[in-house]
């Protein structure tokens, strides 16, 4: 198949709803389902009937701002969620005025405007078919330009070509490490041998993050896409996508995505009519947070107790069953489509020095504006907090960010200014993470925060490695004891030595950034662990 | 996990350990050159002839040039590598981890059959722990004394999996495996039956030979008579391997 063949099909698949004037579409992810957005999406239904031909409901992935679902946008067919009406906190006593507004005036008392900075200063990269496309549509992907990266990769480039633009684009891992995608990719398609694997790391389990959920949900296929040109550069047939089964939404998209995208010809064997075949299986998580740590996560898909094992050596040497391993999370894998298609200097004119293109984060807390954001690499975190964000809500005042969930720390008002990229971040005493953010205002305890970290994993802690399995436990009991009053400065100073020899000795990364949250809010929050000491003053 | 088998062609690099200037075939971990060499290096997980684990943490060493400690049990040698193994620094962390594994079980040395012949106790003493400074746990475990021939005490466990690994690996039978999570983990036979009604325990002993501490031992014991024979281990381990 070349490009020319895929236009073709698109352009078919498009002319399929040539009737169509206006969509209107539904938020259909996790969130806005969780405050009724099935029952908008029904009563639309119900109400269009088999009037207004030129109108279609329609439902998709998230638009962004969870804290305002169910939401809606009416759109003409063409436009971006910029260039459309967007109705909030919808009912389904709501349809018949929203269809009644559709190609005349919109319903004022539901409007939530689209040229507020939340949606105005975001670039959407990653997001740019979510909130617009069917994520059940396989049609409606390929419509959108879906699978032309892949083609492109297949019949115009070869494998060298497709390592070449990965690491021109500079995009570095988006689980957290933020270790170079081309420099993997690369690694792993020197390595000899017959058998390699590709392994998507979709195992998000931050307290407070849902990125990779959301992308799962809005546009399953891109990943999909993804992850075969991954497999094409680096010399593999087979891929398996690690989904913790909390997520069942997600997961059930993904198969109905893999099934789609097989009968069209772009999984199995022989994909777009060239020699490729790639198989894509997905794997259930059971609900350990330590299996999204990369050897942790390939001995489940083995069968085996989800553990990490001491590295090297690296998946991309030795990785499932032995052989090598491409793994990467779910928003690296979302990131290739756009690079193949637009070329890697294109995404590397993106972002700051040595953090390229954009970057999707989850805000939660205590902000206005709870939801899903993508900005470009080197946005401030007071343009994230204050402008995107809105905000503290309530009139509060601003005390923390949170980032990096449990490997993290909080980054506290002086330090807002700085740009977000992987390494201003890790200056701070924290870490990108996957893209979690929660917001902390006034009333917010940091010693709370930092037992509530530790109690986390603590319960999360494999077992395997003393450091990590007594450490946590102890540290935790001690951060148990702040909170209440009833330590005393021998045990704060214990709890600082703890912190030390965890990090410094523990087997995997769960263990060894277990002590973050506690040394973050200790190197800028002190105070507040000296007031809890025991018998002395300000407790 | 089998030991790995030597390639062809291996090549011998030096290094130093301690300012010693040692040699070392490159496919040998920082431990095993150790011990040949009769450098000291604490470990309670590893063995010879087991697979390496790598869950202790007693083995800690630094490398020049390396931010991060690394496991001397897991590390290979390289040339010109240089490591330090019983710094000032390194001595401190294994004496809070010995501490550690005291307090997270009922550790009672005066009462237990392994007294005076336990690998946990030694530890405590080569590390200097003359005291615990973390608050003990003090949770009860269960005793399973269900085998005619051995028992299972989990209150003198240090979860280090040799047991698991010998039955797997050396046994074949795979009686042991680990339940649990984080602290709460077990070992347990078969699907966490009475060791007693296992199945596939062939009652060879091996696990009890090469458990560290009194958790795992012969029944009609008492305090202080449990002393353990782990020189089969290398023997039976290069043999099989052999075949």
């Amino acid at each position: 198949m070349h490009l020319e063949e895929l236009a073709e099909k698109a352009a078919e698949f498009k002319a399929e709803d040539a009737h169509v004037e206006h969509e209107v579409r539904v938020c259909m992810a996790a969130s806005c389902q969780s405050s009724g957005a099935a029952q908008v999406m029904d009563a639309l239904d119900k109400a269009k009937g088999d009037g207004q031909p030129a109108c279609k409901v329609k439902g998709v992935g998230c638009m962004g701002l969870c804290s305002a679902g169910p939401l809606v946008a009416v759109a003409d067919k063409e436009a971006d969620l910029a260039g459309s009406v967007l109705y909030r906190d919808v009912a389904p006593e709501d349809a018949a005025d929203i269809l009644g507004s559709v190609g005349g005036s919109p319903v004022e008392r539901l409007r939530c405007p689209t040229d507020q900075p939340f949606f105005a200063r975001q670039r959407k990269i990653v997001l740019e078919n979510s909130g617009i496309i069917d994520p059940n549509s396989f049609k409606g992907y390929v419509a959108a330009g879906g699978y032309a990266s892949l083609v492109q990769a297949l019949s115009e480039m070869t494998p060298a070509d497709v390592l070449r633009e990965i690491t021109a684009s500079g995009l570095r891992g988006r689980g957290g490490g933020g270790y170079p995608t081309g420099l993997k990719w690369s690694t792993v398609a020197k390595m000899p041998g017959e058998q390699k694997y590709v392994i998507c790391n979709a195992d998000e389990g931050d307290p407070g993050a849902f990125m990779d959920r959301a992308v799962l949900e809005s546009d399953p296929h891109r990943v999909l896409e993804g992850m075969a040109i991954a497999a094409y550069a680096v010399g593999a047939s087979k891929a398996y996508i690690y989904v913790r089964a909390e997520y069942p939404l997600a997961v059930e998209r993904l198969q109905n995505a893999i099934r789609k995208a097989k009968r069209a010809g772009f999984l199995g064997n022989k994909i777009a009519d060239t020699q490729f075949s790639f198989e894509v299986e997905i794997r259930l998580g059971a609900g350990a947070f330590v299996c999204g740590e990369e050897t942790a996560l390939m001995a489940s898909i083995e069968g085996l107790r989800g553990q990490p094992r001491p590295r090297p050596p690296y998946p991309a040497e030795s990785g499932l069953w032995g052989c090598p391993t491409l793994i990467n999370n779910v928003e690296s894998f979302a990131n290739i489509a756009p690079i193949v298609r637009e070329g890697g200097d294109w995404f590397a004119s993106i972002g700051t020095e040595k953090s390229k293109g954009t970057k999707v984060f989850a805000l939660a807390g205590k902000i206005a504006n709870t939801g899903l954001i993508e900005v470009p690499m080197g946005t401030t975190l007071r343009d994230i907090i204050e402008v995107i964000g809105g905000g503290i809500p309530d009139g509060k005042t601003f005390k923390a960010v949170q980032t990096g969930g449990p490997s993290g720390g909080c980054i506290p008002e002086a330090h807002l200014d700085m740009p977000v990229d992987y390494d201003s971040l890790k200056t701070l005493g924290t870490m990108m993470g996957s893209g979690g953010m929660i917001v902390m205002d006034e009333t917010s305890s940091m010693v709370d925060v930092a037992r509530y970290f530790m109690e986390f994993c603590m319960t999360e802690s494999c077992g395997k490695c003393v450091p990590c399995r007594t450490g946590t436990y102890q540290m935790h009991g001690i951060l148990d004891k702040l909170t209440k009053s009833q330590a005393s400065r021998d045990d704060l100073a214990l709890l600082e030595d703890l912190c030390e020899v965890v990090q410094a000795t523990s087997l995997c990364g769960l263990g060894q950034t277990a002590p973050n949250p506690v040394l973050s809010t200790l190197r800028y929050f002190r105070q507040e662990y000296e007031e809890k000491l025991q018998g002395e003053t300000g407790a | 996990m089998p030991l790995p088998v030597t390639p062809p062609n291996i090549r011998v690099v030096t290094l130093k350990i301690d300012d010693q200037d040692l040699s070392a075939r490159e496919d040998e971990t920082i431990i095993e050159v150790c011990r040949e060499n009769a450098i000291p290096i604490p470990s309670l997980c590893y063995l010879d002839g087991l697979s390496v684990w790598g869950g202790c943490r007693l083995c800690m060493v630094e490398i020049a040039g390396q931010g991060r400690l690394a496991a001397a049990c897991s590390t290979r040698v390289t040339e010109g590598m240089e490591v330090r193994t019983s710094t000032e620094r390194l001595q401190r962390y294994r004496r809070t981890i010995v501490e550690m594994l005291f307090a997270e079980r009922n550790h009672v040395c005066s009462v237990c059959v392994s007294n005076g012949h336990c690998e946990l106790q030694t530890m405590g003493q080569s590390c200097g722990v003359d005291h615990v400074r973390v608050p003990y746990r003090q949770t009860p475990y269960p005793v399973d004394s269900s085998h005619e021939m051995f028992r299972l005490d989990h209150n003198r466990c240090i979860l280090c999996t040799r047991c698991v690994r010998v039955c797997d690996e050396i046994e074949g039978a795979h009686t042991w495996d680990v339940m649990g999570r984080g602290s709460d983990c077990r070992v347990i036979t078969d699907l966490a039956l009475p060791w007693g009604e296992s199945e596939t325990c062939t009652s060879c002993g091996k696990c009890v030979q090469v458990c560290p501490t009194g958790a795992l031992v012969k029944q009609g014991t008492s305090a202080g008579e449990m002393v353990k024979d782990q020189h089969f281990l290398p023997i039976l381990a290069r043999r099989r391997h052999a075949r």
